[in-house]
């Protein structure tokens, strides 16, 4: 999923200070699952957006909505009829729901209630860990499974480097080594001799950064 | 939620009043919502009003003595902290001059 957290709620008052009746809009994909932007934090933040008007003596109008996607057009569209009647709509989706509701109501500021994070998973109930970088050119099946784009701090594919020590990162003693990971994996499949031995070439990074925004086209599903 | 939709609607404070840590009927419950309470405590802070508004008391059913101090000890925190910014309108209230009115008294 993708994974967001909320901004300050500092910063999300000053972004829509100037704005008295605005549209709350939720997302019920990722950002509900990690507890960030689904329908009760839009409730949530709802209320403590209007407590803070009523504390400074200037009231606020919030609609409160939470869309099945923010990132597909027909559910955008699905405010369609009353958008117009609010100064601005702030999204607690990730960063692509924020953008198609900027792209799809043209005249109304489209503003983010929350930092969008990463591609990733939860470990625990409240606690999620940064899987994929969406690098473009998946190597999984070299690696036992475990991203050495992601999971390496220095997104190394020949590691480990000199940093690794007993089985930790030097960026930080709390981060696993990824590339120890990679090893430990290998070992436990038996594929260790067979992988661990062939060096990866020159990373071809143009699925990657390279070139500007990445679309994909599927014919046999474009209409 | 709900305890910030109390703060909302104007309630001067709240109290969460669960069972005794380690007691409650849905296991680990009473320990959630502490962590909740803490959660919107945060938020009331952010929001300019005074976290000491919202407390979490842990008691039984069979504690009707300690119910009855727990309430005059929320009657007597909110009495001293005054009416909630959000029914006066005149902006964040500073904790720090909450307690040094509180240390004047």
């Amino acid at each position: 999923m993708i994974v967001a957290e909320a901004k300050p709620i500092e910063e999300v008052l000053a972004m829509i200070d100037r704005y008295d009746k605005i549209i709350l809009a939720g997302c019920k994909e990722c950002v509900a699952v990690c507890a960030a932007g689904g329908e009760k934090e839009v409730q949530l933040l709802a209320s403590a957006l209007r407590t803070a008007r009523k504390t400074a003596g200037r009231e606020i109008e919030i609609r409160e909505v939470t869309l099945e996607r923010q990132c597909d057009p027909e559910y955008v569209e699905g405010i369609r009829g009353f958008a117009g009647d609010y100064q601005a709509i702030l999204s607690i989706a990730c960063g692509v729901g924020v953008q198609y509701m900027a792209e799809h109501y043209k005249t109304i500021p489209a503003l983010p209630g929350l930092n969008t994070s990463f591609m990733g998973g939860s470990l625990e109930q409240g606690v999620w860990s940064e899987r994929c970088q969406g690098c473009g050119s998946c190597v999984l099946h070299l690696t036992g499974g475990i991203c050495p784009i992601t999971r390496c701090s220095k997104s190394l594919l020949n590691g480990p480097c000199g940093g690794s020590a007993q089985g930790k990162c030097e960026v930080d003693p709390e981060i696993e080594c990824g590339w120890q990971l990679i090893i430990d994996r290998l070992k436990a499949l038996g594929e260790f001799e067979a992988r661990f031995v062939e060096l990866f070439p020159v990373r071809d990074w143009s699925t990657s950064r390279d070139g500007g925004q990445r679309k994909i086209v599927r014919e046999d599903l474009k209409q | 939620m709900h305890l910030m939709k109390a703060f909302e609607e104007g309630m001067d404070g709240v109290y969460v009043a669960g069972c005794l840590e380690g007691e409650c009927h849905f296991l680990r419950g009473n320990l959630r919502a502490k962590k909740r309470v803490g959660h919107v405590k945060g938020i009331l802070t952010a929001l300019g009003i005074n976290p000491e508004r919202l407390q979490m008391y842990n008691l039984s059913a069979a504690m009707g003595g300690r119910f009855v101090e727990i309430a005059q000890e929320m009657t007597e925190r909110i009495k001293a902290l005054g009416p909630s910014p959000v029914n006066t309108g005149q902006g964040r209230e500073s904790v720090e001059e909450q307690q040094e009115e509180e240390e004047k008294q």
